[in-house]
């Protein structure tokens, strides 16, 4: 079937925004769900901790 | 071969194994609750001054078997039940590994079990947080390990229906909203399960002496991650059965799926982060990690929360307001099925979690004005708005709508049932709203004596405060009430409710399926792509939900309001010159 014999309808669902791609792609969304607390709140916060300094 | 079975009232589709299995983890949910329940009323009773109750050792030990009961173990045990309904059920699909479905909650009833075990003997009142250098019995820790890890397995049944579900093509278009939600809950779920593991695989092997030390600082950054993020399961969990309840009550479907989808997209991307404001107050970490964590990225999940309470009671309006009901601002509310149980707790649960648990949440993690209330009766009250009345009483309304549909019985008690709602919403109200302004007096969490009796250091509360926790307890009582009927409600009503099925016995109602000829070989329909909202569009020549817009506008107000009383009342207990 060539393109032009599709109708209007056929080709407006063949064109998926970028967002709606990743929100239908649940383990795009579950890597992201971890990595930012896992980055931000963290790895961030145990770099905070390690870096204090030792009391004499 | 995959068998289902087709309610006869709803025409939901229950695949054969996973009905058992949401039967199962929901009436093990329930046992939780009766045992949270139970000792809510020994706290409650104890920490109001004039009576009481327990002594300390018993009061420390009820109050951690209370918060575990009640926050995790309740609430998660429900949250398998929603993710299977919610994948299973919703998309018409077989589950992924039944077989696996049963492991997870066979290690989340062993591990329950086994902590519970560990604290009623009485060497692990270590509260909930389990803070080190406290330590408590090496079956504790293991106990919430085997909880986790069961916890995590259902996560991944989840995933992988949702992998099935697009395989076998039984959906057409993107996954409903609500299993959306769910989906966010299970992301929220797997990082605090990873957290827990980092941090509680080391704290049970240094209970039985294989490690020499666990850091104190360290404990508590990454405890919160599994400590606040397991409540964030909750949030994602419960919106996702507000937008269901709205869904079957009144037809309602959400204003703009791409809102409320991008407003879980926020949820996805930082909510957990506000796990950060547990440690607002901690010496050695930076300001910057504070401010980051709580004051810009929370305030996006924050964001999120309020386009789901606008959204939710918004999409209830659109659809009253299609029925006919367009007298003045609020005849769609007015006119809004008030007795069914199923409407009133989930409405009472949005209205209480966006008023005291939304606002004070903010409040708490804004890194100045958190120093007011920190670690004082003012952080329960919150997370009692949030979970035990926002949470919680979106499951119960669920849950009245489960018990004919799933289980096959009729609801007995209808008229205790329609006050239920009210007596357990009311009661936590009450107790919410006192125990806030007793914490704004300073008034200490966790803490057995307000008068210090024979304490070296003692402190003098104003009467004032005495009265709100008496009071603020008084609510509590009326609340266990509220909770004993749902329990009395819906246990009973699977014991001795009238069948609806002529096979729903006692055992079926406990997890066995019903007669085999109630399944059948054949494949559900494919769900169909759901029809484009009318409201969605640009260019709308009006506004579709008035009334909405001016509760959204009560809260903005009333946000604002006492988010700078609380700033002037910093100025007055923290004089600057």
């Amino acid at each position: 079937m060539t393109e032009t014999s599709k109708s209007p309808d056929e080709n407006q669902e063949e064109h998926i925004p970028a967002m709606q791609s990743l929100l239908d792609n649940p383990f795009l969304l579950l890597f992201l769900g971890v990595a930012m607390p896992a980055v931000f709140y963290i790895v961030w916060g145990i770099m905070e901790i390690v870096t204090i300094p030792v009391a004499p | 071969m995959a068998q289902f079975r087709t309610c006869p009232d709803t025409g939901l589709y229950f695949h054969k194994s996973a009905e058992s299995l949401i039967k199962a983890n929901a009436v093990a949910a329930a046992v939780a609750l009766l045992v949270a329940g139970i000792l809510a009323l020994l706290v409650v009773l104890t920490r109001w001054q004039a009576v009481h109750l327990l002594p300390a050792d018993q009061f420390y030990m009820a109050l951690t078997a209370h918060g575990i009961d009640a926050l995790i173990f309740w609430i998660i045990f429900f949250e398998m039940a929603v993710l299977y309904v919610a994948s299973s059920t919703l998309l018409r699909c077989r589950l992924a590994t039944p077989a696996w479905g049963w492991v997870q909650f066979l290690l989340m009833l062993i591990g329950a079990v086994m902590t519970n075990v560990a604290i009623f003997q009485g060497s692990s009142s270590v509260m909930m947080t389990s803070y080190v250098p406290m330590q408590a019995a090496p079956h504790f820790y293991l106990g919430l390990i085997l909880f986790a890890v069961g916890a995590l397995i259902g996560c991944f049944i989840f995933f992988g229906t949702l992998v099935v579900a697009k395989q076998e093509k039984t959906y057409d278009g993107s996954i409903p909203l609500v299993t959306f939600g769910a989906v966010t809950a299970a992301i929220i779920a797997v990082f605090t399960i990873a957290s827990g593991a980092i941090i509680l695989i080391p704290t049970f092997l240094w209970s039985i002496g294989y490690i020499a030390h666990i850091d104190a600082e360290m404990y508590r950054v990454v405890w919160w991650g599994l400590g606040h993020s397991s409540q964030q399961i909750n949030v994602a969990a419960h919106v996702a059965i507000w937008y269901l309840i709205a869904g079957l009550v009144f037809g309602a479907r959400p204003m703009s799926e791409k809102v409320s989808r991008t407003a879980y997209l926020l949820y996805i991307l930082f909510l957990q982060l506000a796990c950060a404001h547990h440690i607002l107050v901690d010496p050695g970490i930076s300001s910057e990690w504070k401010v980051f964590n709580t004051s810009y990225a929370m305030y996006l999940a924050v964001l999120a929360s309020l386009i789901h309470g606008l959204t939710v009671p918004g999409s209830i309006e659109v659809a009253q307001r299609g029925k006919g009901f367009n007298n003045g601002l609020f005849e769609w509310l007015r006119k809004a099925p008030w007795e069914n149980p199923v409407f009133s707790s989930m409405f009472i649960s949005l209205v209480v979690f966006g008023f005291l648990g939304g606002i004070t949440g903010v409040v708490m993690g804004t890194e100045q004005i958190n120093l007011i209330i920190h670690n004082t009766i003012y952080v329960p009250a919150h997370f009692h708005a949030t979970v035990a009345v926002g949470t919680t009483m979106a499951f119960m309304g669920v849950t009245y709508f489960l018990i004919p549909v799933l289980f096959r019985r009729q609801m007995i008690l209808p008229g205790l049932a329609k006050i239920q709602p009210y007596l357990f919403g009311g009661g936590m109200t009450i107790m919410v709203l006192f125990m806030l302004g007793a914490g704004t007096l300073g008034v200490s969490r966790r803490h057995w004596d307000m008068d210090f009796t024979g304490a070296a250091l003692g402190f003098d509360y104003p009467g004032m405060a005495y009265t709100l926790m008496g009071i603020g307890a008084f609510g509590g009582v009326i609340g266990v009430l509220g909770g004993g009927a749902f329990l009395l409600i819906t246990v009973g009503s699977l014991v001795f409710g009238k069948k609806l099925e002529p096979s729903a016995g006692l055992l079926q109602s406990f997890g066995l399926p019903l007669a085999a000829s109630c399944y059948s070989n054949q494949r559900p329909e494919t769900l169909p792509r759901a029809a484009p909202l009318p409201v969605e569009g640009h260019g709308s020549s009006s506004f579709e939900a008035p009334g909405t817009f001016v509760l959204a506008m009560v809260l903005l107000v009333s946000f604002i309001v006492y988010y700078f009383i609380n700033w002037k009342y910093l100025a007055s207990v923290w004089p600057l010159s």
